[in-house]
Order: structure tokens, then C-alpha cells, then sequence
């Protein structure tokens, strides 16, 4: 498995989260995640504008093997989706940390980043 | 859990071994659909070794399989050919499906599935004792299954063969058949484990990809083929099961374990029928499909890399029309019914 990068914060749901420069978040599934699932062929993604509170369910990705729900690493507004992934879902598997991102959000609290886990606490839970 | 005697080259070639019916076995190396597609374009190689391997010995194994089998080994009795065949017991109820090869001189040769290796090994003792027949499971064969259209090119690399008109090959070694599980031509060579070993290691040095079990399962799904436990069970009769050519009653004296139930079950209700859907999403096993007049229940879907689409098995009702709907993910979905050979109808 690669190496978690450390500048993101988890759910043990295995998603990401980024903060953005301009203070929205970015959201996606981790290297794990896509390793579990393997070969992603579908996502379902969230309509620009709607609300969505932390740990809900909000977008789905669907490989050869599986379905899975994408929960929502924070509460807020989706802002942003990566319209890419409908056409290229595969991107996720090749670049689950860059260019394979799911969602944008406008976080109503910013403090929740910190229920989160870090790099290392996701890495040792996934491991288990 | 068991180990095919290949389980050290899938664990250091980047294969991901799940537990497979009690065997630990590769579900990929890295991508299944960069597999299948190996398979579908070139060539791959499969290690099937958890399948089972029965010969026989004895003077009557003829007639012994002509009891077991719905399909009839008359067929095959003139030359060194394969035969496909459920096996079903007195209910006719499919107990599993399987290949028997005739090897030459009324000698044969089953190769059935790894969930049911002891249930096949314990129903053909009991019902080869009346006609003398000894069984002999090979708990230690290798099987190794080359597909793909160039798989020819691969074999001639270490046998040459006249591959027009080809069916088994055997000698002291190995048996070579033109059988599989994919939709592509291809072999398999059942050895012993030394010997496929070596044939393993040769064709990888020769470039072949080895291809996971979950390849398998999208490239028999394209190809119509059934897989048991999941598109057929005990509780399944061949007519339902899209299974209806393989029950051969042309010799009416023949009296094989399932005929008497089976003929009330001729005029089956139910079909085993294929499906695809345009829209997003696969609708997977255990999925209920409505059609005006009935319903069905999907029992293989997945998502064809070849096809790029949604496909899959559902039994039916048997006046189905051609489109019905499903539920997926609480959204109505509209599917289209046809032949389970996709490879054919959606080319």
C-alpha cells in the first residue's frame, strides 16, 4: 500500500478530506479503499448545493466486485464535484489521493476536521 | 485453508488470494479487468487446480456414466472427445455441473467443481459399486487452463499439435483438451503438480499473463456459461436453468438418476434468460426484475468489461416479454431480456 499522505484527515469509512486554500474541503476514497474495491467502473455523485451533515451517506462507488456508500467527512454544502469520474471512474484506482477526488465541500464548521482521524491513526485502523 | 501447489507464485506475483470455497485462491493481480481483457484480446493463463479430477477403472464405465449423466457419453465414444453435463439427483435437481472426457478405449476422465469435490467424490463411489466401477480422485492434480485467441500459439510453443479439428491430446504426462470457461478457445492441461510446475513456468517465461478468479467470472458471464451455486442449486432442474440441451433423452431405453422428474419438468415455468441495462450501476445477485405478466430473480450480474455495460443472469417467468425493470439503489431501472451468450448478442 502507498503511503498515506500526511497532510489529509480520515474517517475510518476510508474517505479523505483536504482543506483547501480557500477554505473549502476536499473529499475523496483512500488508496486502501480503492485497493479493497478494486475495479471502479460507476460513482454516483452528490448535486452541486446540497447540504450534507458529517458521517452521512452522500455519494456511491460502485467497482466489479461491489457497491459502496461515500460518507461525508464533514457538514456542509457540496460546492464542487469531479464531473471526470463519470466518464474515467478508473481514475480513482490510478490516483486516489490527486486527481481521483470525489467532492467539494463548504464546511459550516471547520472544527469538525478535528473528529477526524490523522495519517497515522487511519493507517493503523485500516491495517487491522 | 487449502493451497493449490501454485499458491507461492500468486502470493509473490502481486495476487490478491481470498478464501474460495475453503481454498485460498488469487481473485486478481492487480486489475481484473485488465485481465479479462488479456484473456479476450491475447492470452492468459488460470491455475484451477482447487477443481476436481476423477478418473475411473473398470470394464463398465460406459454404462456407469450413462446412469450418472443426463447428457449421453454415446456421444463421445468414437473418438477422444468432451462432454458437458449437469448431475442431478433423483429429484432432478442439479448437484453440480461438469466436464467428462473420454481419454480413449471407454476410459474417462470427470473434472467437476472445488465446492463440491467430497460430495462428488462420495456420490459417484456410492453409484459406481453396481457396475464395478473404481473411482479415483486425484486430490493432487494440477490443472492449469490457457485461454484466449492466441492461446494456440502459446501451446504450439511446447507441443505441436494438430490444433484443426482438436479435442484431447494425452500422453504419459498430461492430457490437453479443448475445453474452458471463458468464451475464448484455449486448453486445459491436467498433470501432476511437477510437471504443471513446469508447463506453468514455461508459459509465464513465454509472457502469459496469469489471470484471477474474478476475471473468470466476468469472462464466463459474457460467454452464457452458468456458474453452480449461484445460477443453479439443488433446488434447480435443468429446463430452469437454460440447461435443457444437455438432457439427452434420444436413447429412450437409457435410464439416468433424474429422468422420472424430469419429464414432469419438460415444460418448465421458469427460464434462466440474460439480461442488460443501458444505465448506471450493476444489478447484482439476489435483485428482483418485474416485467408486465411476471417477475424474476437476478442470479449473476456484473459489470462487462467487454460490453461496457450492466449484464447478468435472471430466472424468470417464462412468458417474459423483452424489457422489464428493476429496482437499483431505490431508482427504477429498465433493463432488456435476451440470450445468455453475450459474446453472440451483444457483438
Amino acid at each position: 500500500m502507498a503511503k498515506v499522505p500526511s497532510n489529509l484527515k480520515f474517517l475510518e469509512s476510508h474517505e479523505w478530506a483536504r482543506v483547501e486554500d480557500d477554505g473549502t474541503v476536499t473529499v475523496g476514497i483512500s488508496d486502501h479503499a480503492q485497493e479493497l474495491l478494486g475495479d471502479i467502473v460507476f460513482v454516483e455523485l452528490p448535486e452541486i448545493g446540497k447540504e450534507i451533515s458529517q458521517s452521512s451517506d452522500i455519494a456511491i462507488v460502485e467497482s466489479v466486485k461491489a457497491a459502496s456508500d461515500v460518507y461525508s467527512p464533514l457538514t456542509g454544502e457540496i460546492v464542487e464535484i469531479n464531473e471526470s469520474l463519470n466518464d474515467n471512474p478508473e481514475i480513482i484506482n490510478a490516483s486516489p489521493y490527486d486527481d481521483g477526488w470525489f467532492f467539494k465541500i463548504k464546511p459550516q464548521d471547520i472544527s469538525e476536521m478535528e473528529k477526524l482521524l490523522d495519517a497515522a491513526a487511519y493507517e493503523s485502523s485500516s491495517e487491522g | 485453508m487449502k493451497k493449490t501447489y501454485l499458491n507461492e507464485f500468486h502470493s509473490t506475483h502481486d495476487g490478491n488470494l481470498v478464501d474460495f470455497s475453503g481454498w485460498e485462491m488469487p481473485i486478481n493481480y492487480g486489475s481484473q479487468i485488465n485481465e479479462h481483457n488479456e484473456v479476450r484480446t491475447n492470452v492468459g493463463i488460470f491455475d484451477v487446480s482447487h477443481m476436481a479430477v476423477f478418473d475411473f477403472s473398470g470394464d463398465n464405465q460406459v454404462e456407469f456414466l450413462k446412469k450418472l449423466l443426463p447428457n449421453d457419453v454415446t456421444k463421445i465414444l468414437n473418438s477422444k472427445r468432451a462432454l458437458y453435463s449437469p448431475l442431478l439427483n433423483e429429484n432432478g435437481g442439479i448437484l453440480d455441473d461438469l466436464i467428462v472426457y473420454h481419454t480413449g478405449n471407454n476410459h474417462f476422465r470427470i473434472i467437476s467443481n472445488c465446492a463440491t469435490r467430497q460430495q462428488n467424490n462420495d456420490w459417484f463411489n456410492e453409484k459406481a459399486k453396481q457396475f464395478e466401477v473404481k473411482v479415483n480422485f486425484q486430490e493432487n492434480a494440477s490443472i492449469i487452463a490457457i485461454q484466449g485467441p492466441n492461446s494456440d500459439e502459446v501451446l504450439s510453443t511446447l507441443y505441436s499439435l494438430d490444433l484443426k479439428n482438436f479435442h484431447i491430446y494425452q500422453d504419459d504426462e498430461v492430457m490437453i483438451a479443448r475445453t474452458g470457461y471463458t468464451g475464448e478457445i484455449g486448453f486445459e492441461i491436467i498433470s501432476n503438480q511437477k510437471k504443471g510446475l513446469e508447463l506453468w513456468n514455461h508459459f509465464i517465461s513465454k509472457g502469459v499473463k496469469p489471470i484471477g478468479l474474478a476475471a473468470r467470472d466476468t469472462l464466463r458471464l459474457e460467454a452464457g456459461l452458468n456458474l453452480y451455486g449461484s445460477d443453479m442449486t439443488i433446488n434447480n432442474h435443468p429446463y430452469e436453468s437454460n440447461l435443457g440441451w444437455t438432457i439427452d433423452n434420444s436413447d429412450e431405453n437409457r435410464n439416468y438418476i433424474g429422468k422420472n422428474s424430469l419429464a414432469i419438468e419438460a415444460e418448465s415455468k421458469k427460464k434462466l434468460i440474460g439480461f442488460y441495462t443501458e444505465e448506471r450501476g450493476v444489478l447484482r445477485a439476489g435483485s428482483k426484475v418485474h416485467f408486465a405478466g411476471g417477475e424474476g430473480i437476478v442470479t449473476s450480474g456484473t459489470w462487462s468489461p467487454t460490453f461496457k455495460k450492466n449484464i447478468g443472469f435472471c430466472r424468470v417467468d417464462a412468458n417474459y416479454p423483452a424489457q422489464g425493470k428493476a429496482l437499483l439503489r431505490d431508482k427504477e431501472i429498465n433493463l432488456h431480456f435476451c440470450e445468455t451468450n453475450f459474446l453472440k448478442h451483444l457483438k
